[in-house]
This record gives structure tokens, C-alpha cells and sequence, in this order.
């Protein structure tokens, strides 16, 4: 069985190119090139330079004694979070923008969540030298304003996105909408494995570095070649995607998604698309989104803006439905005990999305003998405020 | 070719007169209005009319025509309420009338079942912006033929020579040529269009040729009628029904555009 994309841009039944006529030249331009490109010994020499000397990259994985005590296996953090910009984010847009130079264009667009994606390409559109637009939700530009104050100082323009539920779905409409309206110079860099073929696959290959590193890592930490588990947070799925890559094919490794369940699945306050989502078409592929009966989209709820999404990448939504990944839902609250856990008993404050994965250990019964990696995707600087209003409201 | 013998738009692009097309958002401004609409446009001289679906996240469209959809879905319009509005209406017209909308609700009520709905209320065309060349060839042709439904594409600027002629093919009924690359309701130029309109002319495509995207003037209509076959008005209509519908203003409105 293969877990990669298929010549037409298909995972199964999901992914595809379901762009307007408008933005058919940039995507097949994007579709035709991007392989050659990414396959280029200079652009990977220069790529993993700059992931060396700029990310900081490899990240290590770090063996947590308080983890492994509580859960009763080995458990290994991948610590994306010491990535240079605090998460995963940029080892896709440093690619993502470099791709852009090799394609001539001049001008970069990119939507933001809990602004992580949104400084990455900032950082990246400032090293680069290429200007850069940012659309972010007006709800998520109030909960996240470091992020969006660090945008700004990177030389960034942020715009807010005020339609609909003023969160990272709307900030992705507003950058397709910018995209159209600026086709001949402006690349757009979509900040997971979401979006029309080939983005779905260009960001999982970009985000692959981390389980490339753990083939490595793995090893000489454990003696034994693989881990028996993996586990990341999702919301459309980029360091998941990054995280299982290379595991895909080794079926003797288990692979688990934290999905954010916002105040539960039954709540009407949630953002766990494979259990609350049907399939659909949105944003340039066919996969699984939460909507209506008549096919609106609904608004998603997560305490996390990076897992505020109503959809899951068409590879994540195949992955479930061939049972490869096993995907568990992780409460706002659950997800905020785990991170202010590991915060108290290891020193390190998780981004409140890699939180879900933490606390998707919970979810699994391990054997002593398990070797776990949870991919710690970013750094909880950015979620103070809401830590410690949640730690108030439990005293 | 064209495959559909009965198919009211493939009848009006028989003569040679120079069309206009006005676009509404279906249940916008208020839920029953698309009826009235419709019968007041084609008193007012209208060759044909778009209906829109709204969608809660439409990405081809500016903030105009986006509102409507948000006031229309907040009014609850949904398919199955349209398809028996229009069934009503198709008593009273003989215009041609479009579907127009994103692929997901399209999709979640059934794309064979939406199609003969289509039929059964009397609709001509169905434009769906985000269906892809090869899924329609793939999945979806043979619904728009059982249902005597032209499918109709969208061109742009960019769109390629070999494209054009292949998406020319497949379509029937007209062209929908987006006159610039952006989203509805830009302040984009009608007259930087001109070498790109030049080129639509000249290619003898199989189809008539309708321009749509940014008409907001008579000057605007007379320029893309000197080049092709019909003007399609949208956010420029919808910005006039704002407040409400008001049969003289519209009539109006559309002598304005054509006198």
C-alpha cells in the first residue's frame, strides 16, 4: 500500500486540485516544477545549509525522564519547539520560499493561525529578501498578539481577516483571495499539508526532515531502529505529516494524531475533523470538513489557534480512513494540563498545540519496553496568557 | 458540437445580438426575492441570469457579493429551497436561466441529484468554478447531458491557447471569460483587457463568449460587446439591490447599462 500522492494529486479518494480557472496556471506551474526543484542538489544544498545554520536543525530528541516515569515507557521529545522562529513552521517555509525565487516570483502571501506559520514566513521573507503579506484572523491576531507584534518587526504586513468566524479558515480565504488577485508575481505559502496538489505533498516533504532525523536518532538512543510509536498533534497536519513520513511503510510502527476536540466532541465547540468531519471540497482539495448538511462549513473551536481548522489534510484524512494512523480527540482542558504538567516538571513550556500530543499519552496503554516519540512542534512562549488564565480559573 | 438541441441558451446565442446577463445571489436580500427577481429582470430586458449558491467561504469572490451570500445563508437559503423557487418561476419566464456557485454544496447534495433538480426546475446551465476540466470529464458530464444542462467554464487571461481550446470543447452553452485575473468586484480596467479579449476573438472558438468580473458602466458593456458575444453584470447589480428591491430603480438600472 503507498501513502504517497498518485500522478493526478490523490490520496485514495482524497487531495486533488480543486482550484478556479484563475489560479490553474499558478498551480500547475507549482505542480510541474516543484519535484525537479525540490530534487535539484543545489537547491537541496542550499536548503539544508540553511536549516543547519539559520533553523538550527538537527533538533534533538530528548529523552523525559518525568514522561517516561508517569506513563511507564520510553518516552522521547522531538523538540521542533528549539527550531529558530519557536516551531516546525519554518523548515516548510524556508523550502516553500525558496521554491518561490526558483519560480521568479517577487512577492510572498501566506495566512497564519496562531501565528506561527505567519512569523516562519516572515522570518523566511526577511532572510530571503522578498516582500510578504500575512493574513491572520481577527480573533487570533487579539489571543496571539506577540506573534503578531514579532510579524511586524520582521518587516511583514499583517492583515486581518474579519468574515465569518475570524480564525484561520477565514485567514485562509483572504490569502486564496489575495493570491487570485495577484497571480503574475505573488507565491503563495500555505502553512500545512492542506491546500490544492501538489501542496499537500511539497509540505509533507518539507516537513519530513523531522522523521528523517529520527531514523538517526532513534538508533543510537534506544538501539532499536524504530520507534514502536510516534505521536503529533494535527489540525491540517504538517509536523504529523513531517513526523510519520518516513515511518509510513514500517507498519510496525504506531502512529497517533491528537485531534483538538475543543470543549469536547459532543459540545458544538470542536475542531476534530475525522470524527466530527464528512468529505467535502475546500480550499483546493477534496478531504474531510467539518460542515453542514448543505454543505456549509462550520466554524471550528479549539483553545489552540494553530488546530483551529475545520478540515485535516487529504493525506491525514487517508490515513485515517485506512486505519494507519489512529486518531484520538484531546480537550482544550486536557490539552492545558499537560502542557502546564511538562511545563512544572521538565521546564519545558509546549505551544498549547503540541500540548494535545502530550496529552494523547494519556489515551495509550505502552508497554515498558515502548520506545514513544511525540513530536513536540512548537514552544509555549506565544500561549502564556492563556495558561495562566487557565491556572487562575482553577484555583 | 454542441451536444444539447433543447437548451434555452444554446436557442438565444442562435442570433447574433449582443447580450447582457445580470448575476444574483439566490435568497439575497431577502429569502423569496430570487422569484420576483428574476421575473422583473426579464421585463427589464435581461438575455439571461446567473443564479448564485451561497457558500460560507467562497474564495473567488470579493466583499460584495460575499456579503450577499452571508445575508442569504443567515436568511437560510439552501438548494432545495432554490430548486423550488425556481420551479415556480420557470412558469412565468422563458429566459435562460445559470446555476452558479462552489463545488461543496453541489457536492453534499448529490452532484447527480443536484442536476436533475436542475431539470426538473427548468435551469440551463450549471457553472461551477472550483470543478476541475478533469473531473468534470471524468465523473461529472454525463449528469449536465442526461439533464440537458450546459456546463460552463470559466476562462481567464492566463488561461493558455491549448486550454482554451480544450475547455472550449468541453463546454457548451457560452465561455464565462472573467475579464481580469482577481475576484469579483475589483476596480480592474475593462480596456487593459483588450489584447486578451483580441485573443478570444480570433481563436473561432466553438462557443459564444460571455465576459464577466468588474462591469460596472455602460462604457464597460459597450467595450466587451465590441469584442465578444454577451457583459454579465454581478457585484455592480447587487450593490443596487442592497436595500431592498425596487422594480423601477432596477429597470433603471439595466437601461443604464444597454441604452
Amino acid at each position: 500500500m503507498s501513502y504517497q500522492v498518485d500522478e493526478n494529486g490523490f490520496y485514495g479518494r482524497y487531495g486533488g486540485a480543486y482550484v478556479p480557472e484563475v489560479l490553474y496556471p499558478n498551480v500547475e506551474e507549482l505542480r510541474v516544477n516543484y519535484q525537479s526543484i525540490l530534487q535539484d542538489p543545489d537547491f537541496q544544498k542550499e536548503l539544508e545549509q540553511l536549516l543547519k545554520l539559520y533553523v538550527g536543525r538537527e533538533t534533538p530528541l530528548y529523552p523525559s525522564h518525568f514522561l517516561s516515569a508517569k506513563h511507564g515507557a520510553a518516552i522521547f521529545l522531538k523538540r521542533e519547539d528549539l527550531c529558530h522562529s519557536g516551531s516546525h513552521k519554518i523548515n516548510n517555509t524556508i523550502g516553500q520560499v525558496l521554491v518561490a525565487k526558483r519560480l521568479g516570483k517577487t512577492r510572498i502571501v501566506a495566512e497564519t493561525g496562531a501565528g506561527s506559520h505567519g512569523v516562519a514566513t516572515a522570518m523566511a521573507c526577511a532572510l530571503l529578501k522578498l516582500p510578504c503579506t500575512v493574513y491572520m484572523g481577527e480573533v487570533d491576531m487579539e489571543r496571539q498578539a506577540p506573534n503578531v507584534a514579532r510579524m511586524k518587526l520582521l518587516g511583514a504586513e499583517v492583515v486581518p481577516a474579519s468574515s465569518g468566524s475570524k480564525t484561520l479558515k477565514d485567514a485562509t480565504n483572504e490569502a486564496f483571495r489575495d493570491w487570485i488577485n495577484h497571480l503574475t508575481n505573488t507565491f503563495y505559502v500555505i502553512g500545512s499539508v492542506v491546500g490544492p496538489h501538489p501542496y499537500p505533498d511539497m509540505v509533507a516533504q518539507f516537513q519530513s526532515v523531522i522523521s528523517k532525523e529520527l531514523l538517526g536518532q532513534v538508533p543510537s538512543l534506544t538501539g532499536q531502529s524504530y520507534p514502536d510509536y510516534v505521536i503529533a498533534c494535527v489540525g491540517g497536519g504538517s509536523n504529523a505529516a513531517g513526523s510519520f513520513y518516513h515511518f509510513l511503510d514500517h507498519s510496525e510502527v504506531s502512529l497517533i494524531a491528537a485531534e483538538a476536540a475543543g470543549k469536547g466532541l459532543d459540545s458544538g465547540f470542536s475542531a476534530a475533523a475525522t470524527f466530527l468531519g464528512k468529505e467535502g471540497i475546500l480550499h483546493g482539495s477534496k478531504t474531510k470538513f467539518m460542515q453542514t448538511p448543505e454543505g456549509q462549513i462550520l466554524e471550528a473551536h479549539s483553545v489552540s489557534a494553530g488546530l483551529d481548522y475545520p478540515g485535516i489534510g487529504p493525506l491525514h484524512a487517508y490515513l485515517h480512513d485506512c486505519k494507519r494512523v489512529r486518531f484520538v480527540p484531546v480537550t482544550d482542558c486536557q490539552a492545558l494540563d499537560a502542557g502546564s504538567l511538562l511545563s512544572e516538571n521538565e521546564g519545558i513550556i509546549p505551544a498549547i498545540e503540541s500540548a494535545h500530543a502530550l496529552a494523547a499519552l494519556d489515551q495509550v496503554r505502552f508497554k515498558s519496553t515502548d520506545v514513544v516519540v511525540v513530536c513536540l512542534s512548537g514552544r509555549g512562549g506565544k500561549d502564556l496568557e492563556t495558561y495562566s488564565q487557565y491556572s487562575s480559573s482553577k484555583k | 458540437m454542441n451536444q444539447l438541441t433543447e437548451n434555452r441558451l444554446n436557442n438565444i446565442f442562435k442570433n447574433r445580438k449582443k447580450k447582457i446577463s445580470i448575476y444574483l445571489t439566490a435568497g439575497y436580500p431577502n429569502l423569496a426575492d430570487t422569484i420576483d427577481l428574476i421575473a422583473i429582470l426579464e421585463k427589464a430586458g435581461v438575455d439571461f441570469i446567473e443564479i448564485g449558491i451561497p457558500f460560507s467561504d467562497s474564495v473567488m469572490d470579493g466583499p460584495v457579493i460575499l456579503n450577499s451570500h452571508k445575508i442569504a445563508l443567515e436568511n437560510g437559503m439552501t438548494p432545495e429551497i432554490l430548486f423550488d423557487q425556481l420551479a415556480i418561476i420557470r412558469e412565468r419566464i422563458t429566459i435562460p436561466l445559470i446555476l452558479m456557485g462552489s463545488m461543496n454544496p453541489v457536492y453534499q447534495f448529490g452532484f447527480e441529484r443536484f442536476c436533475q433538480r436542475c431539470s426538473r426546475a427548468g435551469v440551463d446551465g450549471l457553472l461551477l468554478p472550483d470543478l476541475p476540466l478533469s473531473d468534470f470529464k471524468l465523473h461529472y458530464q454525463n449528469y449536465y447531458r442526461l439533464n440537458n444542462l450546459a456546463p460552463i467554464f470559466m476562462v481567464t487571461p492566463q488561461t493558455s491557447r491549448e486550454r482554451l481550446t480544450a475547455i472550449d470543447a468541453a463546454g457548451e452553452g457560452f465561455l464565462y471569460a472573467v475579464s481580469s485575473s482577481s475576484t469579483t468586484g475589483s476596480s480592474n480596467k475593462m480596456a487593459d483587457s483588450s489584447d486578451y479579449f483580441e485573443k478570444l476573438k480570433s481563436l473561432n472558438l466553438k462557443n459564444p463568449v460571455a465576459v464577466g468580473f468588474n462591469i460596472n458602466t455602460k462604457n464597460d458593456v459597450e467595450f466587451v460587446h465590441g469584442y465578444t458575444d454577451a457583459a454579465i453584470i454581478g457585484s455592480a447589480f447587487i450593490r443596487e439591490i442592497e436595500k431592498g428591491i425596487d422594480e423601477k430603480r432596477i429597470r433603471e438600472f439595466i437601461d443604464g447599462l444597454i441604452n
